[in-house]
């Protein structure tokens, strides 16, 4: 993958964009941020950034700059487990319905055109709603809103690739269908599911911060990037680092997965080659 | 024709089936929640009830039923119209939801006429140079509107524009278009741009490719030889052909719109659909949430439906087909 995206300059820019927030994100996970995120410091109250606090301080006193690298960690760890959740069950659900066809196609299928019903910020935020809220319950809302989008992604192909000669070849040498399915139907849709990856990465960012700014992502008084621009709304005449801080590091990351997607399409999908 | 209304029937009983699907999914998310309406309404005063009122209250609220007469009675009360009612707001849903329901539709669609008129042409413009600064300038454009959440542009905007220009109609109580319709509009500014921001980069994208596709097809180089001006070779040959796939593209977007309006009428105090779900869940009016989230996603698969018509409509390919 590393020579496919050194073709791609974007591709190569999401990535150090990438690489940059996740030392920011190994960093809080690791618990070596500057400060406590969570620890309130009422005399510090609305620092300008200084070389003593990079990003300022907040309305509590509380260090900006540990704070979004908290806020990265945790929006990582929601979209990198939503992502992995939704692209196993809807790979799996995608090679099964294509594959095996018939009654289990039609089942897969209703409950995909079921989930697909609903706008995806609007399931997210009812699933949230109901759910005891965590980072990983989170998690799962957004799981469920993507894995009808891997299922899609892979049946038409798998529907190709299973008349395809080399595929009806392994059926005869008595292979069983899992076999077959697992080892010739879904090396070949690799590229597909990694460029769905990316490319909902950042949509499980986006629908993470957006969560948490209606107050119904991970409660307070763990940082959200989504939950500190909320609160941030009313100080930013008093304390614009409180806004630009965390709006622009979401805008980064998100640009950052973007930016990676649309690399590994340019260089991934067969529609694309040459095209550039 | 036959075959065209089989096909017509189909789409319409496969839509019916997807609704009552989305009517159990509802059904079921919500009857997820620990507690019920009984502890909802009553709060911690609910431990307080003696065997034999929570007994009455569960009679009253019918929750002694089992859950699939639960379910048949709320979905056959939602067909005769009584969709429940907002203890909070002393208001039926139903009547909520018609206030509210064309007060989206309004900010749907100024954000699609604006998304339209932000990306088809920027579209059109970095397709009429590939790799020039103008395309360049076009995916900054449509990765802006790809990256940046609807929320941060919101909250940026409404600070800037308040401050800076003292311009914030959306402080005073909302106008509906019949009300004041200067009033209105000066209200669904911001918020339909927004929205419009953000469906304008898919549709910039798309319009980029089409154009670029239909561009290289040898009709449009006969055209060109025939002497057919540039100006109406470029909008009627090719944009004219362009258009399935931007069509498409925008109903596919809808969803997001559903979605953002939530966020957006939040920000900006419009009281649209969206905000009665959030005002539902936040206020844990199930019952509002339940019939809500089943109105949106009827609106939603009803686009979907015409979309598909449109698209029938504007490519006879298709309708041949």
């Amino acid at each position: 993958m590393s020579g496919l995206l050194r073709r791609s300059p974007i591709g190569l820019a999401g990535v150090v964009i990438l690489a940059l927030l996740a030392v920011v994100a190994v960093l809080s996970y690791l618990g070596l941020l500057p400060y406590d995120p969570v620890a309130q410091h009422p005399p510090a109250r609305f620092l300008a950034p200084s070389g003593e606090h990079l990003f300022g301080t907040d309305q509590f006193g509380r260090d900006v700059f540990s704070r979004v690298a908290a806020g990265v960690g945790n929006s990582a760890l929601i979209a990198v487990v939503a992502v992995a959740f939704a692209t196993v069950v809807g790979t799996l659900g995608g090679l099964v319905s294509g594959f095996y066809r018939g009654l289990a196609d039609g089942a897969i299928g209703g409950v995909t055109n079921v989930l697909f019903a609903f706008p995806p910020l609007l399931l997210a935020l009812s699933l949230a709603s109901v759910l005891d809220r965590n980072w990983f319950t989170i998690a799962v809302a957004i799981a469920i809103v993507y894995v009808p989008i891997f299922i899609r992604v892979t049946r038409g192909p798998v529907l190709s690739l299973r008349e395809i000669e080399y595929v009806k070849a392994a059926v005869s040498t008595g292979l069983s269908r899992w076999q077959i399915m697992l080892r010739h139907v879904l090396p070949n849709i690799t590229s597909i599911i990694v460029i769905q990856v990316a490319l909902s990465l950042s949509w499980a960012v986006l629908t993470e911060a957006s969560l948490s700014f209606l107050g119904l992502g991970t409660p307070p008084p763990a940082p959200s990037l989504g939950s500190m621009i909320f609160e941030a709304r009313s100080l930013v005449f008093v304390a614009p680092w409180t806004l630009i801080a965390p709006g622009a590091v979401v805008v980064l990351l998100v640009v950052g997965l973007n930016l990676l997607g649309d690399g590994l399409r340019d260089t991934l999908d067969p529609r694309n080659r040459g095209k550039r | 024709m036959t075959i065209l209304r089989n096909r017509v029937l189909r789409r319409v009983a496969e839509t019916l089936g997807i609704l009552f699907g989305v009517a159990v999914f509802v059904f079921v998310m919500l009857r997820a929640i620990p507690g019920d309406q009984i502890t909802a309404g009553l709060g911690t005063e609910a431990a307080a009830l003696t065997p034999a009122q929570r007994q009455a209250l569960e009679q009253y609220y019918g929750l002694d039923q089992s859950l699939v007469t639960q379910f048949f009675s709320w979905l056959g009360n939602m067909f005769t119209g009584n969709f429940g009612y907002s203890a909070r707001s002393q208001q039926s849903v139903l009547e909520l939801t018609l206030h509210s329901l064309p007060v989206t539709f309004e900010l749907a669609v100024f954000s699609i006429v604006l998304a339209l008129l932000i990306g088809v042409p920027l579209g059109m413009l970095a397709a009429s140079r590939t790799n020039s600064v103008r395309d360049a300038a076009g995916q900054v454009v449509s990765l802006a509107g790809l990256s940046i959440p609807a929320f941060l542009l919101a909250t940026t905007l409404l600070s800037v524009f308040a401050a800076s220009f003292g311009f914030n109609p959306n402080g005073q109580g909302f106008a509906t278009l019949v009300d004041d319709p200067l009033l209105n509009l000066r209200q669904m500014l911001l918020p339909s741009l927004v929205l419009g921001f953000g469906i304008a980069a898919p549709i910039l994208r798309t319009t980029r490719t089409a154009v670029l596709e239909v561009r290289s097809n040898d009709f449009v180089r006969t055209a060109r030889a025939k002497g057919v001006p540039e100006r109406r070779l470029q909008i009627r040959h090719v944009l004219g052909n362009a258009l399935v796939p931007i069509v498409t593209m925008t109903g596919l977007q809808f969803g997001y719109l559903l979605g953002g309006a939530v966020v957006v009428e939040q920000i900006f105090s419009v009281p649209g659909i969206g905000r009665q779900v959030l005002l539902g869940i936040q206020q844990k009016e199930y019952a509002v949430v339940q019939s809500t989230v089943l109105v949106i996603a009827l609106a939603f698969v009803l686009v979907n439906l015409l979309t598909d018509g449109l698209y029938r409509l504007i490519d006879p390919r298709v309708r041949a087909s």
